[in-house]
Parts: C-alpha cells; sequence; structure tokens
C-alpha cells in the first residue's frame, strides 16, 4: 500500500489538474445536451479532495455527496468511466445507471457519490463500523459540504461516530454557500468547526486551497486513528466558481468575492510552491496541462461511442438476484 | 415440533443466523441491556456479546443508515425499529439508500441488510404508534416485506431475510408476540422461502386472503362460516413483496369468491393490488366483485370503542364474505 509521504506531488498536481479539465468538458458537454440530469462542477476545490486521497492508504474508504467527479477522479477512477457515467452509458463507473450525483467505483473504495444531503453520512458511520468490527486498521473518509451540518442525518450520525469511536474523518467542504444559501443565513454558529465540539470530536479548519495543507492535517487525523479508532473533524475552506449546479448563474455572490478567491487558485498555489522549489518547470506544467486536456477529450470520444444498457436490463438491477416483482 | 411464541420464535431465528455467519449483527433501541423492548432479543447479548448485539441513542434515521453503510461494506446487519412507526423518521434510509444502492452503483452494491420490528395497530396507541407501514414499503421497488402471523413462519422468514442478499423488511405482528404455534425443532434449519403464500385452511366456497394479525382473525371468522355451511379457504401471504400471485389465482380459481382482508388502510392498501392482479389475470374465474376490508380511512383514534370500529374485524369481515356468497 502507497503511503501518504511518498506521493508524488507533481503528480497530485496532475490530478487537480485533470479534475478542473474534466469538470470544464463535463460543463461544455452538459450545454450541448449531451449529459442529462443535474450536473454539479467540483472547480475550485480540488486541492480538498486531492489533499485528502494524497494523506490516506489506497484501501481506506471514501464517501460522498453529489458534487463526486472529483472523488471519483482522484480516487483512480478513470476520465473514460466518468465521462460515460454522464453521458449515461453503460461503460460508466456506475453502468449509466447513477448519473452525475452517483459515481461509484467499489474495486477503489470509492463508496458513492450521494444525492440527499446529509443522507450519506450515517453510511460513512455504517462503513467505518464495518472496519472497526473486523478489527482492520481502515480510516473512512467522508466528505460533505456545509449545507449538510444542519440535516437531522448529520446530527444523528455524528453522534453514533463519537459514541462508538469510529474511524472516520469528517472533512466539511465548507464553500460558503449550500446552494444560493450562505452559511451565515443558515447556520446559527460563527464557525462550523463548532459543531465537532458539540459531540467531542476534536476538530481543526484547513485551508481547502493549499493542498498540502490539507494533505497533511488529513494525514495527522489519519495517523491518530489508524492507532486508536476515533473519529475527526475537519472544517476545509473552500470554494466552488460555479454555480451550484449547470442551472445556476451563481447571482448571489459578488464578482469581487470570486475574483477573490480565484486569484487564490489551488493550481496555481501548488504549481507556484513547486517552481519555486525547482521540483517544476513551465514546460512541464504545460505538458501536463496539455495531457489532461487530452485525456478529458479522449474520454468524450470513449462516452460518445460507448453502448447503453439494453431496455430489459433495467429488470437486473432492481436487486440482485434480478428479480422481477 | 414443539410449541412456542412467536416471540420465541423470532428469538431463536436472530440467534441461529448469529451463530451462522459471523458478520451478522444485531443493532436497535434497547436490543441489548434491557432485552428488546418486546423482548424478542432476550439473552442475546450475554450469548453473543456487545460487539454484536449493539444498544442504539433513539436515533432511528442514524443507525438506520449505518446499517447500510455495514452492508455496503460486507457485514449483515439486522436493524429492529422499536416499532416501524418509527420507522417513519427513517423513512429516507430505508426508501431510499438501502434499495437504490443496488441500482444507482450499477450492480455494484448490493445491500444485505434486514430491518425489522413489530408493525400494525396494537391497541389504544392511538395515531402515531399503530401504522401499519406495508403497503408504504411494498411499493418501493428493490425492497421486499414479509409478514408472519405465526411462530413458524416468523422463525422461517426472519432466518431467510438475513440471508437475502437484497434489503427484506420483516414486519412483525405486534400482537402476536405471544401468540404459540407449532414450530420444527432447532436442530431443524427452518427456512421459508420469501414470496411464498400459504393456505392455512382449505375450503370451497370462498377465498379469504390475509397476512399478518388478519389471519388469526380470518381463521376465526372461517370456523364461524363453517356453521353456516360457507367452506372459506385462508390464503395467507405471508409475504407482501414479493407476491405469490400463483397461491392466490389458485384459490380464487378454485372457490370463484374472493375477500381480501388486510390490516393497512384502504386507499393504495395491500389489498388493492392484490384485487388488481386477480381481476387482469383471471377475471373468468370471479363469480362476484372482489371484497376489500381494511381499516376505515381515519387516523387511529385513542378510544378503544372507535379504534375497534376503525380497525377490520369479525363483523366487517362475515358480511363481506356473505357478500361475495350471495348470502
Amino acid at each position: 500500500m502507497q503511503r501518504a509521504e511518498q506521493r508524488d506531488e507533481v503528480e497530485m498536481l496532475a490530478l487537480m489538474l485533470l479534475i478542473r479539465r474534466f469538470e470544464e468538458r463535463a460543463s461544455q458537454q452538459y450545454q450541448a445536451q449531451k449529459i442529462g440530469g443535474f450536473c454539479h462542477l467540483y472547480i475550485g476545490q480540488e486541492a480538498v479532495v486531492v489533499g485528502a486521497v494524497a494523506a490516506v492508504r489506497d484501501d481506506d474508504y471514501i464517501i460522498t455527496a453529489y458534487r463526486d467527479h472529483g472523488h471519483a477522479l482522484a480516487r483512480g477512477t478513470s476520465a473514460d468511466a466518468c465521462m460515460a457515467e454522464l453521458f449515461g452509458k453503460a461503460t460508466g463507473c456506475s453502468q449509466g445507471l447513477g448519473g452525475s450525483m452517483h459515481f461509484f467505483d467499489k474495486q477503489r473504495h470509492m463508496y458513492g457519490g450521494h444525492a440527499i444531503v446529509g443522507a450519506h453520512v450515517p453510511l460513512a458511520a455504517g462503513l467505518a463500523f464495518a472496519s472497526k468490527y473486523r478489527d482492520e486498521d481502515r480510516v473512512t473518509l467522508c466528505f460533505f459540504g456545509d449545507g449538510a451540518i444542519n440535516q437531522g442525518s448529520f446530527h444523528e450520525a455524528l453522534n453514533l461516530i463519537a459514541l462508538y469511536k469510529l474511524p472516520v474523518v469528517l472533512i466539511c467542504e465548507n464553500n460558503l454557500f449550500a446552494m444560493g444559501t450562505s452559511v451565515k443565513r443558515s447556520t446559527s454558529l460563527k464557525q462550523i468547526i463548532d459543531r465537532a465540539e458539540g459531540y467531542d470530536i476534536p476538530g481543526d479548519i484547513v485551508d481547502g486551497m493549499n493542498f498540502r495543507e490539507v494533505r497533511d492535517k488529513i494525514a495527522e487525523a489519519a495517523v491518530s486513528i489508524r492507532k486508536d479508532s476515533h473519529p475527526a473533524f475537519l472544517e476545509v475552506r473552500t470554494y466552488r466558481y460555479r454555480g451550484h449546479s449547470m442551472s445556476d448563474p451563481a447571482s448571489y455572490r459578488t464578482k469581487e468575492e470570486l475574483e477573490k478567491y480565484r486569484l487564490d487558485d489551488p493550481i496555481i498555489r501548488l504549481r507556484a510552491q513547486l517552481t519555486r522549489e525547482g521540483k517544476l518547470t513551465n514546460e512541464q506544467f504545460d505538458a501536463l496541462d496539455q495531457k489532461a486536456k487530452q485525456t478529458v477529450l479522449e474520454a468524450v470520444k470513449f462516452a460518445e461511442k460507448s453502448p447503453e444498457l439494453p431496455v430489459e436490463d433495467v429488470y437486473k438491477y432492481a436487486n440482485l438476484n434480478g428479480e422481477k416483482q | 415440533m414443539r410449541e412456542i411464541t412467536y416471540r420465541q420464535a423470532l428469538n431463536e431465528a436472530l440467534a441461529e443466523e448469529l451463530e451462522r455467519d459471523p458478520n451478522v449483527f444485531l443493532m436497535g433501541e434497547e436490543v441489548a441491556e434491557y432485552q428488546g423492548a418486546y423482548k424478542v432479543s432476550q439473552g442475546l447479548l450475554e450469548r453473543f456479546g456487545p460487539k454484536r448485539i449493539i444498544d442504539t441513542p433513539i436515533s432511528e434515521n442514524g443507525f438506520a443508515g449505518l446499517g447500510v453503510g455495514a452492508a455496503m461494506a460486507g457485514l449483515r446487519p439486522i436493524i429492529e425499529f422499536m416499532t416501524w412507526s418509527f420507522s417513519l423518521v427513517a423513512f429516507d434510509q430505508v426508501v431510499n439508500n438501502a434499495p437504490n444502492m443496488f441500482m444507482m452503483s450499477g450492480g455494484q452494491f448490493n445491500i444485505p441488510i434486514t430491518f425489522r420490528g413489530p408493525n400494525g395497530p396494537a391497541h389504544q396507541l392511538a395515531a402515531t404508534h399503530s401504522h401499519a407501514t406495508e403497503n408504504f414499503y411494498a411499493s418501493v421497488p428493490g425492497l421486499k416485506v414479509c409478514t408472519p402471523a405465526t411462530p413458524r413462519d416468523a422463525k422461517g422468514l426472519l432466518k431467510s431475510a438475513v440471508r437475502d442478499e437484497n434489503p427484506v423488511l420483516v414486519l412483525e405482528a405486534e400482537l402476536l408476540y405471544s401468540s404459540k404455534g407449532m414450530v420444527e425443532p432447532p436442530d431443524e434449519e427452518l427456512l421459508i422461502p420469501l414470496g411464498q403464500a400459504e393456505v392455512k385452511r382449505e375450503g370451497s366456497d370462498v377465498s379469504i386472503i390475509c397476512y399478518a394479525q388478519t389471519v388469526p382473525l380470518a381463521l376465526a371468522v372461517a370456523a364461524q362460516l363453517e356453521a353456516e355451511d360457507i367452506s372459506a379457504e385462508i390464503v395467507d401471504l405471508r409475504s407482501i413483496k414479493p407476491l405469490d400471485e400463483r397461491a392466490i389465482f389458485n384459490s380464487a380459481s378454485k372457490t370463484h369468491r374472493v375477500v381480501i382482508v388486510e390490516q393497512d388502510r384502504p386507499f393504495c392498501g395491500v389489498g388493492a393490488e392484490v384485487c388488481y392482479r386477480i381481476q387482469k389475470n383471471i377475471f373468468d374465474e370471479l363469480d362476484a366483485p372482489i371484497m376489500r376490508v381494511s381499516q376505515e380511512d381515519v387516523p387511529m383514534p385513542y378510544n378503544e370503542k372507535l379504534e375497534k370500529f376503525v380497525l377490520p374485524n369479525a363483523d366487517k369481515l362475515m358480511s363481506a364474505v356473505k357478500k361475495v356468497c350471495y348470502a
């Protein structure tokens, strides 16, 4: 199993670029009506999930909400399988049956893609319960947005997680808005991290635009959890550049606010850090970006030419035995 | 065969499945130290320990979801609701997460979970605690729903539920926990397949289709009808979904007259589905319109007299049978 500190930072930068270019292309394909339903883009938040997966083992469980494209890509699900899922094709990571909000990859321990806000936090408790039950030293990373913290399922799950001392890192991707409602208008607390204190869960605030800080704080939590099973809560402050979903022009925030965060872009930041340290040249960065763009273009081609499941197959997925009821 | 209670039968099923498979665990409110709100889990904590018999806080949504997550990771949870009326605060987990995961994940995650607990109106528990939830849950694709009426069925169905690879809801009959019946000895494996009805009494003049708490009601009415020279056949559905159409059609084709007595509500109730399938498939076999006896379409009153009026009862069933028999 690969250890966190061995993950190459240039590779992690490449992964962030892949997510960025994937989402840009998904946006374009959505506008071209190749992608249906809802589509929530991760642009701006790339350092959170890439920092997280860089901090843990490949067999640790990850689970997230509906803004999940980046999570699957970060875990190693191919751009082909992700794009094909958006296109509803049989070659998609959920065979075209889940769509944008329901990316799953069992082999890579990516437990979804869940679209009811907060409803997957109890599932994370269950994943962690299972690893503790089997005496494994696995950690579950549970990602959720700032909107989830006011949902009942979140509170019930946090209490259970703390009560049973389950090995979960609760990662709040605070991008300041639950759809169009700012945290200030939705949450009675001064800061989200105080939710953790209410359940006696150790917590920390993390700069989500800084890959290294995300990676190091999650790695620190994971090391402590593996030693002695317990939860941790990280409020990761980040920002999404696009609207809540493709249909949202995000008119509830100012251009100045968006510009402020764009200047603090996580990809630009990691690039600058690596360049300063002599680990990356401009030519190398351009080559990485070119490669990401190419991978995504090929994914679109792959998705376009992939087959759909035959309609009669729908009964196969009603339950495991495919019994028609 | 020996005689045991419905409660003991469930307890045996739990113990046998916990013994057989280390991935099985039981979780719910008061299941461990208190020995079960209805004593169904009596003695299990002592025998299997706190790692596998787990008390929860009052957080149905939370622990139902925990169960679904544990099932995604390969365990086989048995989640007890103190009553199915309380499952309504966990509706999202039971309806949205458990049965949808297999489809949403393109077949990667089946959810081998059992949700169980007492269901249906009991005695003067008023509106919030008297829900018969079978018609809500049977309408959800991907959920299997069974409703045992006897100790033997309770044991055999619960064991099959735990072994199923999909979410199964075992809706136990709250009023029947202390009822007795003959069950195979513990050293004899008893598995009753989901989706198989059973003829509880043979008859020739009318088919009474029933399940759960309406089975003893139908049997009692059949005995009264015998005195009036009407021979009633009692078909216990045992599982609401999958529904055993074959058994229903066989009986209806034999008697040509059908009454459905269900413990849930009349509007979109289980009986409506059964009725539709009979007329669609064997319309020509019927000699009379099908009758349904259900609850009245009102929230359950606390008052004892009013509650009796709302529930299906012997008088209502008797008169429905006479109507279809033109007697």
